[in-house]
C-alpha cells in the first residue's frame, strides 16, 4: 500500500470514489505477495497491481462494481477455483482479494 | 456474497481522525503498524489499526475480538508477517464466523555500507530500489559526503565500529552490514562490533588474499568460528560481478538468497516455484 499513498492522497482530496483491491490470500505460486494492493477510481484510473499483469483487467471491472454498489467482497481468480473467473493466473495458482471503497 | 457484505462499514467516533489517514502517517514515518481488516463475517471491511505498544483504533465490531485480535496482529508484526486469522465473534480461537485479514507494515529494513568507495554507490544505488533505508559511513570526511552518496538517506561521518556500537542495538534479522572498506585497520573492528549485534547479514568486501588476511586477523581479534561462520566473505553470489553495479547487484542477490534459505542458481537449472 506505501507505493499507493501519494495517488491515494491525491485522490481523496480531489473526492474522487477509489476501490482498493489488496491480496489476502495465496495459494501456490504467485508474482505478488500477500499486501499487493492496487487502487481503481471511480473513472478507471489505476494505481498498484495485484499480479503479474494476468487479473488486473477483471480486478478493474471488478472494483468499479464495488464502487457503483458499495459491496465490499472478496474475489478468487486462478485454476483451483472452478466458481471464479474465466481469467486464469498464467503461473497455476489462486489468488484471494479483498475490494472495498476507500472510505474509512 | 454474503449478505453481511452489504451492511455499512461499521461506525467510527466522530472525533478521531480517520483510520486510513492514522495508517498513511505512519506508514510515512517508517513506524511499525498493523492494519486488521475483518474481511468475511459481521462488519466486513471493520477495521483495526494496532502498533506494539499504543492502544489499538478502530473497532471490529465487538471488544473481545479486538482484543484477541490486537494480541495476534502484534505477533505478526513481530515477524514480518500478513495473512487471514479465523475467530469466533468474539474472537474464540478455532472457530470461523469472522476472517480477518492482519497486513504488518513493517519500518524498511536497514542497510548500513562502511567504505565510502565506488562500490558504495552502486551498492546504495541498488538497496534503495531494493526499499532499504541505508547508511553510508566512513571515517574520512573527504570521502564520506553526501554530494558523493545522493542516494543515501544518510552518510555519518565515523569509524564503523563507533557506529555499530551506537546503533548496532536497532538491527535484527531483515537488516544488513557491508563492509566494503577492505582496509584491515577499518575491517577488523568493524567485523567484530557487527558480529555483537542481531544483524541478519554480514558480507565483507576483498579478494581471496584480502579475506585470508583478514581471517587471520580476525581470530587473533577473538572471534571464534560461529562468528567466522556468520560472515559471507568475499562478499556476494558467484555471477562474475565485474563493475561497481554488477558488484551490487550480486551482493544483493546474496542478500535475497539468504534470507529464502535458498542455494542460489540459475532458474535454467533448478525446478519449483520461481518466487521465492
Amino acid at each position: 500500500m506505501k507505493e499507493l499513498l501519494d495517488d491515494l492522497d491525491r485522490w481523496r482530496s480531489a473526492g474522487t470514489a477509489v476501490a482498493m483491491a489488496r491480496v489476502v490470500d495465496l495459494e501456490g505460486s504467485g508474482p505478488r505477495s500477500v499486501g499487493a494492493a492496487m487502487a481503481v477510481t471511480e473513472v478507471g484510473e489505476v494505481s498498484g497491481s495485484v499480479s503479474g499483469g494476468c487479473v488486473e483487467g477483471a480486478v478493474v471491472v471488478e472494483a468499479l462494481d464495488v464502487l457503483a454498489t458499495g459491496a465490499r467482497r472478496m474475489v478468487s481468480f486462478g485454476y483451483s477455483d472452478d466458481e471464479a473467473f474465466e481469467v486464469g493466473l498464467t503461473c497455476g495458482g489462486t489468488i484471494h482479494l479483498f475490494i472495498e471503497p476507500l472510505d474509512w | 456474497m454474503s449478505p453481511s457484505a452489504r451492511q455499512p462499514f461499521f461506525e467510527q467516533p466522530l472525533f478521531e481522525q480517520p483510520l486510513f489517514e492514522q495508517l498513511r502517517d505512519a506508514i510515512r514515518a517508517e513506524a511499525s503498524v498493523a492494519l486488521a481488516t475483518v474481511v468475511e463475517g459481521e462488519f466486513t471491511g471493520a477495521k483495526l489499526i494496532v502498533r506494539p505498544d499504543a492502544q489499538s483504533a478502530g473497532t471490529l465490531g465487538n471488544a473481545d475480538l479486538d482484543r484477541v485480535v490486537t494480541r495476534d496482529a502484534r505477533g505478526e508484526l513481530a515477524a514480518g508477517r500478513s495473512g487471514i486469522r479465523h475467530y469466533g465473534l468474539h474472537g474464540e480461537a478455532r472457530e470461523g464466523a469472522v476472517s480477518v485479514f492482519i497486513e504488518s507494515f513493517a519500518p524498511p529494513p536497514k542497510m548500513l555500507i562502511f567504505g565510502a568507495v565506488d562500490f558504495t554507490a552502486a551498492l546504495a544505488r541498488v538497496a534503495k530500489v531494493l526499499g532499504y533505508r541505508v547508511t553510508v559511513c566512513d571515517a574520512r570526511a573527504v570521502f564520506a559526503t553526501e554530494t558523493r552518496f545522493p542516494m543515501a538517506d544518510e552518510v555519518v561521518v565515523e569509524w564503523p565500529n563507533r557506529l555499530l556500537d551506537e546503533v548496532g542495538g536497532e538491527l535484527g534479522e531483515r537488516d544488513a552490514v557491508c563492509i566494503l572498506t577492505h582496509d584491515a585497520k577499518f575491517d577488523v573492528p568493524a567485523v567484530v562490533s557487527a558480529l555483537a549485534t542481531n544483524v541478519g547479514y554480514i558480507g565483507v568486501m576483498g579478494s581471496r588474499r584480502t579475506h585470508d588476511d583478514r581471517t587471520k586477523r580476525l581470530i587473533e581479534a577473538g572471534v571464534d568460528e560461529a562468528g567466522l561462520a556468520r560472515l559471507r566473505s568475499p562478499i556476494g553470489l558467484d555471477i562474475g560481478a565485474r563493475t561497481p553495479e554488477e558488484t551490487a547487484v550480486s551482493i544483493t542477490s546474496e542478500i535475497i538468497a539468504r534470507r529464502t534459505g535458498r542455494d542460489a542458481k540459475s532458474l535454467t537449472v533448478t525446478e519449483g516455484p520461481i518466487h521465492g
